[in-house]
């Protein structure tokens, strides 16, 4: 338990995907302006995330990694090692699983599908997700630690979008300059929050 | 849409219509690779290569691209590049490729890749399309190369690994800036040139 409970700390936290990797800016900067549509984009990526990392952890373990297709029993496919095939078969899993996900959200959950919007499918080009599948086949995870990675994470870019979105809110009442009014502060400002997420990478787990 | 000439098409994207500065594509990779100029340069080489080569393919093949499945479509085209290129640097420049892990792979999820395919490539013809695709590629290089020249100028008194100014930990004169070697200052000095491009173009400011 403690061992899941580091890691989901971690992932939150020391290695926060926005904050700490730079991941899934785009999205980060452009969506951020008020806090309920970062809000509503935050979970909708948390969802996404806690179902991609892991399914792409068992397609790394079961077919992709040298030696992985073992389990069809024939000698020669044993042998083969497909991980060059990553990367495309990744982003497939991705774009499909925003695919469903926006299906059944529309079919099942009209408000929260109607209250999202554009942001689903915007999801599928956001480097956080595939980021957080590379990550995980990096560090070669178990099908359990990528579970509790892949939501950690989304948590924690959840989290992030959301105090941006905070501040800048309260920023459209200050004296900006002129050339930095936009989106010259908005990047100042998210290097200040990384700067004091900087704090949390000396934390041993 | 006015017709642009190929001159316009390739160096629009540089100071004009920068796709860091101004459209926000493509933030991810510039922020994590520019510790050193030596990972930015190979990054900008890298992305400017696969803008390029996915703009002439998609301009090539855009008329026969139903609609509905074109953003599908676009992925596989520009993660077969991908894939290409991050096997390429394996063969030929590995340590390279080990300081950069994972971004090769997010080259894919790059937005500018994504977003001139959407709003370009798909209107054209390949050989602007490959243009456009270079132009916003150079435009990315021009950001990265200033930020990275920063800070691994003034984070460790180095060029390319070559010492440039003699660090006070190695005897020398100057102290290095521990500060712009951490990640966040990619972010300040981003906001800086963007700063300084907009009192350059003040037509860019943004309305919020």
């Amino acid at each position: 338990m403690e061992h899941y409970l580091s890691i989901f700390v971690k992932a939150v936290f020391i290695e926060n995907l926005a904050l700490a990797f730079f991941l899934g800016m785009c999205t980060f900067l452009a969506v951020s302006k008020n806090v309920r549509t970062a809000f509503g984009l935050g979970i909708a990526v948390v969802v996404i995330q806690t179902i991609t990392v892991p399914v792409n952890n068992l397609i790394y373990q079961y077919l992709l990694a040298p030696g992985a297709l073992q389990w069809t029993g024939s000698e020669l496919l044993a042998e083969q090692d497909l991980t060059f095939v990553g990367l495309i078969s990744y982003i497939g899993v991705i774009a499909a699983m925003v695919q469903i996900l926006e299906m059944t959200l529309d079919r099942f959950f009209p408000p929260l599908y109607n209250a999202l919007g554009i942001f689903l499918p915007l999801i599928t080009v956001n480097c956080a997700i595939l980021g957080g599948t590379l990550i995980m086949v990096e560090r070669g995870m178990t099908f359990d630690d990528s579970l509790v990675f892949g939501f950690g994470s989304g948590v924690g870019w959840a989290m992030a979008i959301v105090a941006l979105a905070g501040i800048r809110e309260k920023m459209k009442y200050s004296d900006v300059p002129d050339g930095l009014r936009g989106l010259g502060i908005t990047f100042i400002v998210v290097g200040l929050m990384s700067l004091a997420f900087q704090a949390f990478s000396g934390i041993k787990l | 849409m006015t017709e642009k000439t190929a001159k316009q098409v390739l160096f629009d994207p540089l100071l004009n219509n920068n796709p860091i500065a101004l459209q926000i594509l493509g933030l991810c990779s510039a922020l994590a690779v520019t510790v050193k100029l030596e990972t930015s340069l190979v990054m900008a080489l890298a992305v400017t290569a696969v803008t390029g080569c996915s703009g002439a393919v998609i301009g090539a093949i855009h008329r026969w691209i139903p609609g509905s499945i074109r953003i599908i479509v676009q992925m596989t085209v520009i993660a077969s590049l991908v894939i290409a290129v991050d096997q390429l640097l394996q063969a030929y420049a590995f340590t390279i490729s080990q300081k950069l892990s994972v971004f090769v792979g997010l080259i894919i999820t790059n937005c500018i890749v994504m977003g001139r395919a959407e709003a370009f490539a798909m209107k054209n013809g390949p050989w602007m399309s490959f243009l456009d695709g270079i132009g916003n590629g150079l435009g990315y290089s021009m950001i990265l190369i200033i930020v990275g020249t920063v800070r691994e100028l003034f984070g460790s008194g180095k060029l390319l690994n070559i010492t440039v100014m003699k660090p006070v930990t190695d005897g020398g004169w100057y102290p290095t800036n521990g500060l712009l070697l951490i990640s966040p200052s990619a972010f300040v000095l981003i906001g800086l040139i963007i700063w300084v491009i907009r009192t350059i173009r003040p037509e860019q400011v943004g309305k919020s």
